[in-house]
């Protein structure tokens, strides 16, 4: 065998290279084909060893990914075979139709990810379990990439992730696209799922080995693609890129945060801003209004320059308001009022929000911020001190205590 | 410390397609670069063709000459290359040895040369 090792390596870069590009492709195909999360993943992966001893040989076949499909497909049937000793017959029938399915697999392979998607971000999951699921299964990353993400060791989200495969196996959860009257419901689950893979990755920087914003990106980009007439789906797509757009520019050379409205905007990747704001365009030429779209047009005209659109974004939380009457919500809403000159009305606002927000930082420094517009100094003062003292990080005790420094009393 | 690690083998000594050796050491190869990869101490690798597909060149009295083949006629042929990032020679050479070449021909390490000590 000649060049044998040489190969070995050049194989294993192209395995390596499908398989990261294909990996959720690949698998949600399985699942469907399957009906089961574990046995793809074992399918797949010893599909993709079949593949190094394969291609070693003679090169890469045409069609890798098509190659790697049909491989652990029949790995898959093995697997069930194999396990069919201790079962029943039926079983038996099962393979004898999964058998005959694999005659008919046609060769272009059908997208599957939809499925999977909605799967991973099922309601009845925990929270954190549909995000590992979907970072570990459409996005391809590793247990301990999820788990180092999360500050978790890996065992544990190595367990969170099989309880999360054996639930759906076991309520034998429907692997399929919603119907048409859960459909809304159900995508707010999937967005609201990939929006907090986006924040994790945007409140932890620089944490984990991989991005998660980037992931979170990728994520709504792949369901915009798969789904493209969605208007929210968009909305979330926009919000995002311009919330990343502002990474740049959200921590000033000195460590501390700075205020979207006091941000170098040519910091700001001007082609993600543009590509954002025509995303954000189209969907709302679709007049199907949500959440999502309501927060990226909040944050649209909180960018817009050479001030921000605060009467715009007053009008916009009103909108929002409709869809989520929570207190964080109300309290944005105030912050906004107060830029308007409306800085009483906010105050009030402000003070029956007290108890449900006792504890929540942003209600301190939202209150100081106004107090201080209305020239009450010494109460701001105070207000800015408890603020500090519950500061999430060190950037955003570094900005305020700058604002407590500029405040004569 | 950037090293580059050189996978030198006879054709004539690599496994043979088939063989139980052939298997262990495509298995051994995902391994090693899977591991380097987790450990973050990977910066790059390939693969090279074989060496009949050479060709080298040289300049003698300002006309470029060219010949096919390696100028050297070696029974070791250079297969490979992977280049990595790690603290220090022991680490590069642990790396080194988990590489299935080294059982059949000889993995050469090598630091790289950076005169910028500061990047």
């Amino acid at each position: 065998m000649k060049n044998a090792a040489p190969k070995a390596i050049a194989v294993n870069r192209l395995v390596e290279h499908v398989m990261r590009q294909n990996r959720g492709r690949l698998l949600a195909g399985l699942i469907t084909r399957l009906g089961d999360f574990q046995l793809a993943e074992d399918a797949l992966q010893e599909a993709s060893v079949s593949a190094l001893k394969h291609w070693g040989r003679s090169g890469p076949p045409h069609d890798p990914v098509a190659w790697l499909m049909k491989v652990s497909f029949r790995k898959g049937i093995d697997l069930i075979r194999d396990r069919q000793r201790e079962l029943r017959k039926s079983d038996a029938i099962r393979i004898e139709a999964l058998a005959d399915a694999e005659s008919k697999t046609p060769q272009i392979i059908p997208d599957e990810r939809l499925r999977l998607i909605f799967a991973c971000c099922h309601p009845m999951l925990e929270e954190k379990s549909r995000v590992a699921l979907t970072l570990r299964t459409v996005c391809g990353l590793t247990t301990r990439e999820i788990a180092a993400a999360f500050l978790d060791s890996e065992q544990t989200m190595g367990q969170r992730l099989s309880r999360a495969k054996a639930k759906i196996k076991s309520k034998g959860l429907c692997f399929a696209v919603p119907e048409p009257e859960e459909w809304d419901t159900r995508l707010g689950t999937v967005l609201s799922t990939l929006y907090l893979i986006f924040t994790s990755g945007y409140v932890n920087e620089d944490t984990g080995p991989r991005d998660l914003c980037q992931e979170g990106i990728f994520l709504a980009r792949l369901l915009n693609e798969l789904r493209p007439n969605e208007a929210e789906i968009k909305g979330a797509l926009a919000l995002m890129l311009l919330t990343d757009a502002r990474r740049p520019a959200r921590v000033d050379a000195h460590g501390a945060i700075v205020p979207v409205e006091d941000q170098d905007h040519r910091l700001w990747p001007e082609d993600i801003v543009a590509e954002a704001r025509k995303i954000l365009e189209n969907a709302v030429r679709q007049l199907q209004p949500g959440p999502f779209q309501i927060k990226a047009a909040i944050s649209d005209c909180h960018m817009a320059r050479p001030t921000p659109d605060w009467p715009q974004m007053a009008l916009l939380y009103g909108s929002l308001w409709v869809f989520e009457p929570t207190p964080v919500v109300a309290l944005n809403w105030a912050v906004v009022l107060a830029e308007t000159g409306q800085a009483e009305l906010a105050l009030q606002r402000l003070d029956e929000l007290q108890s449900s927000l006792s504890n929540f930082q942003p209600w301190y420094a939202a209150r100081a911020h106004i107090l201080e517009k209305l020239g009450r100094t010494s109460e701001a003062h105070t207000v800015y001190r408890t603020a500090i003292q519950l500061a999430p990080n060190d950037a955003s005790r570094k900005l305020l205590s700058r604002k407590v420094q500029a405040i004569t009393i | 410390m950037k090293y580059m690690l050189l996978l030198y083998a006879a054709p004539d000594k690599e496994p043979a397609y088939g063989t139980p050796e052939f298997d262990e050491m495509m298995a051994s190869f995902a391994a090693v670069s899977e591991t380097m990869v987790n450990d973050g101490v990977f910066i790059g690798g390939e693969g090279l063709q074989g060496n009949e597909t050479a060709t080298s060149l040289r300049i003698k009295s300002g006309k470029v000459e060219t010949m096919d083949g390696p100028f050297a006629e070696t029974r070791e042929h250079l297969g490979g290359y992977y280049v990595l990032d790690v603290p220090d020679l022991d680490t590069a050479l642990k790396y080194a040895a988990s590489i299935p070449i080294a059982h059949f021909g000889t993995v050469e390490v090598r630091p790289l040369l950076d005169f910028n000590q500061a990047g």
